[in-house]
């Protein structure tokens, strides 16, 4: 999240970057040639399934074992008594998540695990392990579980910033802002309070997850699973083995789809366990109800906020008080979204207030731009309330109080050059902001912030022999980043795209990388492959300093070859990298740019998103007409990708804004674990997505490159609400609008 | 229960297996034939990603059984190019970045190579009704769409 500056921003003339070649691994995803996670499979290969909790919340008596056991083609039962104790907290709930200890904290939390000679042989054994459990009350909904008889997940937990006298089921208290709340109402002409809600939604991979592992009883072990980061399940599950790092390989399949649920492990342990056991290679494959009630999702809200604003629309101070749950474990998204409510706007008064809450649900996880929608929908609804109350225009609105460079963020750090009000000016001009809107029809903007980040990268560039390049990078490709990293690769090389290979090495053959995450990969990885390619052109350089028998400092690299640097260097014909590649053997040997960083300067990312809608008054059904979504990508490496991002990101939105949501009923069960009735937007709901990229260079990056993958989620939910007031003439409040919501507010005339 | 022998056609070629009476034609494709291009998204027929053609007709191979295919003609994503020659579909798709994790793709070029076979001139309206029984979480379909219909006019032209 630094905000420091280190390369200028000149503008760049590009020859591959900007350009929209084909995919490295396109051919073998149109011909089901491409291996996902389910896709791998090892001799004398076993099978393994989780049994998993009936109840929301129940202490575990005992669990026996032994008919499971006895049962023939059984090779494994794992429990929870196969785990030592980690020492990190961290760790420690990451596993209890992965392998119930003392209780069971929420419907479909894993307790026992089998692996056998076949799926039907598991299953049998599933059904022969006897759990003895203790039911307790249990509590999924967050004010619910705020209160101060709700039953208590964990005792002792919160942390020290909680105040004193709240429920044990609060883990933590975070406060962002600064200037004087009270002051900045007093100077407002109107000051809107509003309370909002958002409901748990799942990143809703289309690939449930899935690892094949062989664990050896010298320790050594290798992992092939779905993810996106295998050093982060490598780290992690050594950690909860009790083993070295670097005994075990972590190999990333190709991965369908992630959204952050693939920041975690919930299978890898088990399995590695069960192959230890078992002395044979484990796999496992999750269904998609135990994906919908084990994995995931994403935290749900309770916002409420405060906001003055005067009648030529200056927004005189901002308050929020939000509180998520994050399921069974602590580490909501709420700091995130507290940071990020306000970060949009140059306020002189502003401050958020966040609460992390546990809950008898699945342990969340990231969800693309985590915290963030949530918090944007209950702001940007109560600033288009306010706006559309006065009479203004809600793009003006935005502008006039749009956050600039040099603003002081309401959450600490004064941005440099930053891209919000250019996609606001933008939108104000584009055609789809004035086109006429017919009976039951409305448009609605909202605008949407993200971090991005940087973080631990490691990539190595080698030289073959033939002049061609191959790239390693720790990265795992979820949505074309392996073409964007040969693109930087070629552009920095002065090579065609096409000499470039880029493949996502296992955990063995690089150095520690984070996870793909935080918008990170084009900017971190782009910068680290930019930053090898430049170390590969210094020592070609100096290849043909040492054939030409002149200084290296006399030698430059343009155009893809070595020449010499001026008159005073001689005259010699330009050495290209194929023939500096052909010799390197005979001067010095093999030729390699490698890169190493702890990478910052991932610059901040803004989106203004434009919605069309129609309300059917009969039935509260909302249909999208029409989505523009305009946002600052620094620099599009691959344009196609990026619209991609922008495109997924505002359907996602779409899903949490209008469908998609957990229903527990008042037993704590999920009511819709499966995609019938947990229902992601299909292509029949929706318009074509019209993107519009703008391009404000993030001085962080040698390219100006910031992530765009997740700030497009961001602006929905509210773009959608708005849309929606607009066109129904009502204002909800409470997510997702599902047409009996929506019909019930229609027909009492406001929510 | 000893398993069911079935003779069946795959992609043209001649398979024969055995596979227990509840086994799906997902499970055979994936576990026992190595046809691991249709995936598994969801098991009830909700995603897509398991599409193929029996007979030429659009199939979810997880709501059917194995024991179900045999004298059948399946169709899989694995059959779609032909030697070395894409389909169009799979050219467009690669060409217009109509995928993005690529783990639906295979589900959704069995199905958009159907509607085309069924209707070479489909409208984007009834090309998105047409894959609607096909999830893709990354995309938000536009990207897809495009792609279809203008693979579906590059055939158009070309017959």
């Amino acid at each position: 999240m630094a905000l420091d500056s280190k390369t200028d921003t000149r503008p760049q003339q590009f020859k591959v970057v900007g350009t929209r070649p084909l995919r490295p691994d396109g051919i073998d995803k149109v011909t089901g040639r491409a291996r996902f996670g389910a896709d791998m499979s090892a001799p004398g290969m076993l099978v393994g399934l989780v049994l998993r909790s009936p109840h929301p919340h129940a202490r575990i008596r005992s669990i026996d074992t032994s008919a499971a056991e006895a049962l023939t083609g059984v090779h494994a039962v794992v429990t929870r008594a196969d785990f030592a104790p980690p020492a990190d907290p961290g760790v420690a709930d990451v596993l209890d998540n992965c392998m119930a200890g003392d209780k069971a904290l929420y419907d479909g939390h894993a307790v026992a695990a089998v692996a056998a000679i076949s799926g039907k042989v598991a299953r049998q054994a599933l059904k022969l392990i006897k759990v003895d459990y203790q039911p307790l009350p249990h509590v999924t909904d967050v004010d619910a579980a705020m209160a101060p008889d709700a039953p208590a997940l964990h005792e002792g937990r919160a942390d020290e910033t909680v105040p004193a006298g709240m429920s044990p089921n609060v883990m933590a208290r975070h406060e962002f802002g600064h200037g004087d709340i009270d002051a900045g109402l007093s100077q407002a002409d109107r000051v809107l309070e509003r309370s909002y809600r958002t409901e748990a939604t799942h990143q809703g991979y289309i690939e449930p997850h899935a690892c094949l592992a062989t664990m050896a009883p010298d320790g050594q072990a290798d992992l092939w699973c779905c993810t996106q980061g295998h050093y982060m399940v490598r780290n992690t599950c050594a950690a909860i083995l009790g083993i070295e790092q670097g005994q075990l390989r972590v190999t990333a399949s190709e991965i369908g789809g992630g959204f952050g649920g693939k920041t975690t492990v919930f299978l890898e342990p088990v399995a590695l366990k069960l192959s230890q056991k078992s002395g044979r290679p484990v796999k496992m494959v999750m269904s998609r109800a135990e994906v919908l009630r084990a994995t995931g999702p994403t935290a749900s809200s309770s916002i409420d906020v405060r906001i003055g604003m005067t009648r030529d629309g200056r927004i005189t101070a901002g308050f929020a008080e939000l509180r998520y749950q994050g399921g069974a474990y602590p580490g909501s998204p709420v700091d995130m979204g507290s940071m990020s409510a306000f970060a949009p706007y140059d306020l002189e008064n502003v401050r958020t207030v966040g609460f992390d809450v546990v809950t008898n649900r699945p342990k969340q996880a990231a969800y693309r731009a985590p915290g963030a929608p949530m918090a944007a929908f209950a702001v940007e609804s109560a600033i288009d309330e306010l706006a559309r109350g006065f009479g203004l225009d809600p793009l003006d609105v935005r502008l006039h109080n749009a956050a600039r460079e040099g603003t002081k963020a309401s959450y600490g750090p004064t941005y440099p050059a930053i891209g919000l009000e250019a996609t606001l000016r933008t939108a104000k001009d584009h055609p789809h902001w004035s086109a006429p809107l017919g009976p039951n029809q409305g448009r609605g903007v909202a605008c949407g912030f993200w971090f991005n980040f940087g973080g631990d990268t490691c990539v190595s560039l080698n030289i073959t022999p033939d002049g061609t390049v191959t790239l390693s990078e720790g990265n795992p490709d979820i949505g074309g980043s392996r073409a964007s990293m040969s693109m930087m690769a070629a552009e920095e090389l002065g090579i065609p795209y096409d000499r470039v290979r880029t493949v996502i090495a296992d955990t063995g053959s690089l150095g520690q990388n984070e996870v793909t995450d935080g918008s990170r990969v084009t900017f971190a990885v782009g910068l680290a492959t930019i930053e090898a390619a430049r170390a590969a052109k210094r020592e070609m350089c100096k290849r043909a300093a040492q054939v030409w028998g002149i200084d290296e400092d006399a030698v430059i690299w343009e155009d893809g070859a070595a020449r010499p640097a001026g008159p005073n260097a001689g005259q010699h014909p330009p050495m290209s990298l194929a023939e500096i590649a052909a010799i390197a053997s005979n001067t010095g040997g093999p030729i390699a740019g490698h890169f190493e960083v702890n990478a910052e300067g991932a610059g901040v990312s803004f989106a203004t998103h434009m919605v069309d809608t129609e309300v059917d008054p009969d039935t509260g059904a909302v249909k999208v007409l029409r989505y523009t979504v305009f946002q600052d990508a620094g620099k599009a490496v691959h344009p196609s990708y990026v619209e991609g991002q922008f495109q997924g990101g505002a359907v996602q939105g779409i899903g949490w804004a209008l469908n998609e949501e957990y229903i527990y009923g008042e037993d704590g069960i999920l009511q819709n674990p499966g995609f019938l009735d947990y229902r992601i937007p299909v292509a029949s709901d929706l318009p074509m997505i019209d993107t519009v990229i703008l391009e404000i260079p993030n001085p962080g990056h040698p390219y100006g490159v910031r992530g765009v993958g997740e700030t497009s989620i961001v602006p929905p939910l509210a773009a959608v609400a708005n849309s929606v007031s607009d066109a129904a003439g009502v204002r909800m409040t409470s997510l997702p609008i599902s047409p009996p919501k929506l019909l019930a507010a229609i027909r009492s005339g406001g929510s | 229960m000893s398993k069911i022998h079935v003779t069946t056609t795959i992609n043209g070629d001649p398979v024969e297996y055995l596979c227990d009476a509840e086994e799906t034609l997902l499970d055979v494709l994936r576990d026992h034939l190595g046809l691991t291009g249709s995936k598994e998204g969801c098991g009830t027929g909700d995603c897509g990603a398991c599409s193929v053609t029996v007979d030429g007709r659009l199939v979810c191979s997880c709501l059917m059984l194995g024991a179900e295919a045999a004298g059948r003609e399946i169709g899989t994503i694995e059959g779609m190019a032909k030697g070395d020659q894409l389909h169009p579909l799979q050219r467009k798709f690669i060409e217009q970045a109509a995928l993005q994790c690529g783990i639906c793709t295979p589900g959704i070029l069995v199905a958009a190579k159907s509607l085309l076979d069924h209707n070479p001139d489909p409208s984007e309206e009834e090309t998105r009704y047409w894959l609607a029984g096909n999830l893709c979480r990354c995309t938000g379909y536009d990207k897809i769409i495009r792609a279809v219909l203008d693979a579906a006019k590059d055939m158009r032209e070309a017959s």
